[in-house]
């Protein structure tokens, strides 16, 4: 299937939208009624068809939005890219898996033509032909990690992996959830985590640290992350705060459906060959409140998720304050029947909303 | 993220492939080519890293890890070399004497647990005997990479001293061999007292070698980030102990000769692995019972788990006493 890609802003009018065909294959994250943290790892090792986990690097209908938001940001801010000297190589892994990724999984829109080290990268969607020097830098108009994910949907995250550890060394992240690369680069991996509420306590990051050490070249590993964004915002950067923080304030009864949207990162860790290191992409997909209940199933359910989640994680998460606002408009769509198990839509087999 | 969160599948994927060339390096050293059966290439990947070996003698699966020593860019071919080990369980014996060329293995996907520190101003490699190996694979990331090194070689005899002649003739300069039979020895401290700063040491080979460069490196105040080994640990053969799993419900019997973890795969007990060899992790067991003294061996507890017998690595670890409960 050709995409049609929206256009579409996610700033300024947010002009952002979903299609019925995101709609139905949005990422929810709830597999039950309630949330609480766990090492929610699996295999990425593809997905229902037409779902976002079918593919190694999922595109949909936001790419070349996302893709000219992503070079705005950078204008602004060039040190949201940013990649330490020793990096370069597990860049030049991190465009070689993106390219083979894209041209094996969507060859209608991408292609990749290799001649010994002389490639040749075809990006139909954005309009680029390029023939470049595989590892030889001066061949490329950016460094090989720039290049390739100013054409790819998602923040990209290289740890090097030492002494047991991982070490945020190199990214380009501009589709974040409140964190900021230039202050974790070079950090640990419990460092960076430092803020997270709970989890610690609960051992969750020792755990995830020792899957992730072991993640190996042949098994690629995915787990979803959540939380909520005021305006469809893909640049929710503490370094732009003042700008966007505001906005959560904006919240009313009669805008609440179209303003708020749940944000899901789709994770995925892949190995990297040549530099043992591990890239971690984080994919953002918004979906506004008021088409999420369009799924009768994820209307009751959200509702339940959100009332009763632990204040610490509605705190951390940033809805706190918004949460009273927000149960008010979801419980109109929660009517006490029981929810299938798992996180699909059942749109034949879940009844629909009793009024 | 789909109905119920699924489990990581434990074991890791195989590369069928055959062997395709089998060379006498010396006395001790054979080298083993090996190409894939479906005429694909291999996975190109980072110097340092080990594939585990998996042949069929008999009814006998024999798992183990050997560091690869080919061009990580090259896919066409792995390459390892095995040291002969008369007295060891069989695995090396068994490549010795038995392996064919066109013989059909199993090989794992490339684990790195040996990797460069890619920060490094200088690589320092330290290699004894067969711990040459990682370092050849290193050698040629590095040239590719225009990474500055340099190698000290010790072995018994020139003669033992596997692809010392080719790397003295390739990088005379960067190349230094001892020999024990003529009193050469390696002057680690002169060594460890003059190198440039942001310098990374890196030593493979026998367990004594190992301790006594991270020893004097430590005692000259070297930082242990800047100090890298490995020592791959064969299981050690030890008296038969009983077993019971309680997962599977299955009370199994590990022989003088195999390990914990090759009983339960004989058993038929899926039980995750990676390196064989205590140094990864994958295999870590949680204990239920014991009445006994569990044999650590392994390098991925540390003194505190290993004491609280709580966990133990059935790649290496052997338990003496009277009765063991594992959840596997």
């Amino acid at each position: 299937m050709t995409i049609q890609f929206n256009n579409e802003t996610f700033r300024d009018d947010y002009s952002f939208w979903n299609s019925d065909w995101a709609i139905k294959r949005f990422p929810f994250p709830f597999h039950q009624d309630s949330y609480m943290y766990a090492v929610n790892m699996e295999m990425h090792k593809g997905g229902p068809a037409g779902s976002v986990y079918e593919k190694r690097f999922d595109v949909d209908e936001h790419y070349v939005s996302e893709m000219k938001d992503r070079a705005l940001v950078l204008d602004e801010d060039p040190l949201r890219c940013q990649s330490l000297p020793h990096m370069t190589l597990a860049g030049w892994d991190l465009l070689e898996l993106i390219m083979v990724s894209k041209s094996e999984d969507y060859p209608d829109l991408f292609e990749l033509h290799r001649d010994g080290s002389i490639w040749r990268w075809i990006n139909k969607p954005m309009g680029i032909d390029d023939t470049f020097t595989f590892m030889d830098e001066t061949t490329l108009p950016y460094g090989p990690m720039e290049y390739i994910t100013r054409q790819a949907q998602g923040d990209y995250v290289i740890l090097d992996q030492r002494d047991e550890m991982l070490w945020m060394d190199a990214g380009m992240v501009t589709t974040q959830a409140d964190w900021s690369l230039d202050f974790d680069i070079g950090m640990n991996f419990f460092e960076w985590h430092a803020p997270v509420p709970l989890a610690h306590e609960m051992g969750i990051f020792k755990r995830a640290l020792k899957f992730l050490l072991n993640v190996k070249q042949s098994a690629p590993a995915r787990r979803l992350n959540w939380t909520m964004t005021v305006n469809p915002l893909l640049d929710s950067s503490p370094e732009n705060y003042d700008k966007w923080g505001i906005q959560k304030t904006t919240l009313t009864p009669e805008n609440i459906g179209s303003k708020q949207h749940l944000r899901v990162e789709l994770q995925t860790f892949f190995r990297l060959p040549r530099s043992n290191a591990l890239v971690f992409p984080i994919r953002c997909y918004l979906i506004s409140f008021k088409d999420l209940v369009t799924i009768p199933k994820w209307g009751r359910r959200l509702h339940r998720v959100v009332r009763d989640l632990p204040v610490e994680l509605a705190t951390y998460k940033g809805f706190i304050d918004n949460r009273p606002l927000m149960l008010e408009y979801l419980e109109k769509f929660d009517d006490g029947l029981s929810t299938s198990p798992g996180v699909w839509p059942d749109r034949d087999t879940e009844p629909p909303l009793k009024s | 993220m789909t109905a119920a969160p699924q489990k990581v599948e434990p074991g890791v994927d195989i590369i069928p492939a055959l062997v395709d060339k089998i060379t006498k390096v010396n006395e001790l050293v054979t080298r083993f080519e090996f190409k894939r059966i479906d005429g694909k290439d291999f996975p190109v990947f980072s110097a340092g890293s080990h594939t585990v070996i998996e042949m069929k003698d008999g009814d006998r699966t024999i798992r183990n890890p050997y560091s690869l020593m080919s061009d990580p860019e090259d896919g066409s071919k792995y390459a390892i070399s095995v040291r002969r080990d008369d007295v060891g369980r069989g695995g090396s014996l068994f490549l010795h004497k038995k392996i064919q060329v066109g013989d059909k293995v199993n090989l794992t996907y490339p684990l790195n647990l040996f990797s460069l520190d890619l920060r490094a101003r200088k690589h320092l490699f330290f290699a004894g005997g067969i711990g040459i190996t990682p370092f050849l694979s290193m050698i040629m990331q590095l040239e590719s990479l225009v990474g500055s090194w340099e190698l000290h070689y010790a072995t018994q005899t020139e003669e033992l001293a596997s692809y010392g002649e080719e790397l003295k003739n390739k990088y005379p300069k960067k190349v230094n061999q001892y020999f024990d039979d003529a009193d050469q020895a390696i002057l680690l401290q002169k060594l460890l007292t003059t190198q440039p700063i942001g310098t990374h040491i890196y030593v493979c080979g026998p367990a004594g070698m190992i301790k006594w460069v991270t020893s004097t490196a430590k005692n000259v105040g070297w930082p242990n980030a800047n100090v890298h080994s490995e020592e791959f640990l064969a299981p050690k053969p030890g008296k038969s102990f009983q077993v019971r799993l309680c997962k599977s419900d299955l009370t199994i019997e590990v022989g003088e000769n195999e390990s914990l973890l090759e009983a339960m795969e004989r058993e038929g007990v899926n039980a995750p692995f990676s390196c064989r060899g205590g140094a990864c992790g994958q295999c870590e067991t949680e204990i239920v019972e014991l009445d006994g003294e569990i044999i650590h061996r392994d390098h991925w507890l540390d003194s505190e788990e290993q004491d609280s017998g709580t966990k133990i690595m059935p790649c290496v670890s052997r338990f003496l006493g009277n009765s063991l409960v594992i959840n596997r």
